[in-house]
């Protein structure tokens, strides 16, 4: 049976590296052009691409911490391997200072690099490609107007076959479609709006929506929740696992300050994204927010707030969970640390302590969010009046975290327990940064 | 009655499970070098080394310190004997109220415990946990960087900084 299924994986990968072969393996190089001096773009333009390069999370990915913007060099890990974000400033020789608009469109469009080679799906062109020609010049414009910075990209380190990039060529073949986001006439100019942008720029789904072992996105559970950074991407369409429903105002609020008291804050790889969008057009952020609004649906009847638990149950046991001893008790942990902010109640005052009854990582069936907060804490987002959520992780042992969250789960959500959250803790620790 | 390990003894403590950290050393057995600040984990002023790590003590129950190290800043010198850290902030002045400072040392030695030749960025990053709101941040980042090359050999003190004669 492994057998066949090892042959089974070889023989998939040799047909696809044919197929790729065959098919368009490699794309003609186009010519260097001269490096593009600021004055040959417009002033709108330059804003206008400014704006959709903070919609398209540019930075986000093309900045390593502490590096300089667009100068790349951040480590993308996938199941395959890690991936290094280039350097997108206009530097001649390390970054795309010799690309012309032509070659840049091609690789937002098509995937392919100016030397013709393909370009792995960790850029998401397989959304890029449904951005209008004319917002992707506008980009094109923002970037070539940055500083350029002289900062050589790390190798990938992606293991034989997945090293090979003639392989991407049958990726494309299977599951890449290019070309623009047409409008939908039943709907409303702000929904196609929002649609334009979630599907296109905004790539949502390259980490809200789960990935198939190849590596692309599964378009049957489009927006169904998805991985990223040791961190789910909650599910933004019917399966939701927000106790509070979502309004499309509430969205909106969330994504522009990072904030929105009932839901919780903007954490780990979601805050860039909240900074970001809070420096754009409402109008577009107000696009975005009523389309996902749409997809989230009606609330289902499994939704609601957990019931407010009295007072006293902060310091009674938690129904079930992990293990208990005298000094990783989950219910004294919260009474010590956390009631301080969210209150022995659990229902959190104003900007500080958030509500925990309503909050998404309590209620999640994935406890990975819940353990990076508490180990990590939070950083207030740019533009909100949260307060800062201290890191447990020095503080805590793994026992006393998954302790910790044994009781937040029986106490303020009314989903199942958890299994499995030493492990958890564990792991989400390998990747935690310093509180 | 639980016990804490602190500086290296054993205090016993009358204090329940849950007690924050910080009511235990002040209250019960009159360690007051770690401050009370704000009592949210917001500002730093509390911060002791639990296992050589920095913990914010106003929001850590007394419970989870059972069978680990505790140091405050009693543990790292006196005034008649101060520790290099402490030194190396007497030296460049960095205190200017001096409520935050306590909790500064102990953050700041915290870091030189696990990396004794940090970079400028690297302490910038690890300091920023901890609030001054006099202001003396320059002269604080001057005494880490004292610090720093006081561990690094072994106490030998040195001129101070351009930061600190501006």
């Amino acid at each position: 049976m492994r057998l066949r299924r090892a042959l089974f994986g070889v023989l998939s990968v040799v047909l696809l590296g044919a197929a790729g072969f065959l098919f368009f393996s490699r794309q003609p190089a186009l010519p260097a052009m001269q490096p593009a001096s600021a004055v040959s773009f417009e002033r709108a333009l330059i804003a206008k691409g400014a704006e959709l390069a903070l919609i398209g999370n540019c930075n986000v990915c093309h900045s390593k911490q502490g590096g300089a913007p667009y100068a790349g060099g951040r480590p993308l890990k996938t199941p395959f391997g890690t991936v290094y974000a280039t350097n997108i400033t206009p530097d001649a020789e390390t970054g795309i200072g010799v690309w012309s608009e032509t070659a840049f469109l091609r690789a937002m469009r098509e995937g392919v690099r100016r030397d013709g080679a393909h370009l792995y799906p960790a850029f998401p062109y397989d959304h890029y490609t449904k951005a209008s020609v004319g917002d992707l010049r506008a980009i094109y414009a923002f970037l070539m107007t940055r500083e350029p910075v002289r900062a050589e990209t790390p190798n990938n380190e992606l293991p034989f076959p997945w090293s090979e990039r003639a392989l991407i060529a049958g990726w494309k073949l299977l599951y890449f479609k290019a070309g623009e986001l047409k409008p939908d006439p039943t709907l409303s100019a702000e929904l196609n709006r929002g649609a334009y942008l979630v599907e296109g720029l905004a790539h949502c789904g390259a980490c809200h929506t789960p990935r198939n072992h190849w590596g692309a996105e599964a378009n049957d559970r489009y927006l169904g929740g998805g991985d990223i950074d040791g961190w789910h991407a909650p599910a933004l369409n019917g399966a939701s696992p927000a106790p509070v429903p979502w309004t499309s105002e509430q969205l909106f609020r969330y994504l522009t300050t990072g904030f929105e008291p009932p839901h919780g804050v903007a954490a780990g790889p979601m805050q860039p994204v909240a900074n970001n969008l809070g420096m754009v057009a409402e109008q577009d952020v107000k696009a975005i927010a009523a389309y996902i609004g749409a997809m989230l649906g009606p609330a289902t009847a499994n939704r609601r707030p957990a019931p407010v638990a009295p007072e006293a149950q902060a310091t009674s046991r938690p129904a079930g969970g992990d293990v208990k001893t005298a000094n990783s008790d989950g219910a004294v942990i919260y009474a010590g640390a956390c009631a301080l902010c969210h209150e022995p109640t659990g229902q959190g005052f104003s900007a500080h302590g958030i509500a925990l009854t309503s909050s998404k990582v309590v209620a999640m069936a994935d406890a990975r969010n819940l353990t990076h907060v508490i180990l990590e804490g939070i950083d207030p987002p740019k533009a909100s009046p949260a307060a800062l959520m201290p890191g447990f992780g020095a503080a805590f042992t793994d026992t006393q975290i998954a302790a910790l969250m044994a009781y937040l789960r029986a106490t303020f959500s009314n989903q199942p327990a958890w299994s499995g959250l030493e492990e958890t803790v564990r792991e989400a620790r390998q990747s935690a940064r310093e509180p | 009655m639980l016990t804490l390990n602190i500086n290296g003894r054993p205090h016993p403590v009358e204090a329940e499970a849950a007690t924050p950290l910080l009511y235990a050393l002040r209250d019960e057995l009159g360690l007051n070098g770690a401050k009370f600040g704000c009592g949210l984990g917001q500002c730093g002023a509390c911060t002791v080394l639990l296992d050589d790590r920095p913990i914010l003590s106003c929001i850590t129950p007394i419970a989870v310190t059972q069978g680990r190290q505790i140091t405050t800043l009693e543990g790292l010198g006196g005034i008649d004997h101060p520790g290099p850290v402490q030194r190396a902030f007497i030296a460049e002045q960095a205190a200017q109220c001096g409520f935050c400072i306590a909790g500064m040392i102990m953050r700041a030695e915290g870091l030189l415990r696990r990396n004794a030749q940090p970079s400028d960025q690297e302490i910038r990053t690890h300091m920023r946990a901890n609030l001054c709101r006099c202001g003396t941040h320059m002269r604080i980042l001057a005494a880490v960087r004292r610090a720093a090359q006081a561990v690094r050999s072994a106490g030998v003190d040195t001129p101070p900084t351009q930061d600190a004669r501006r």
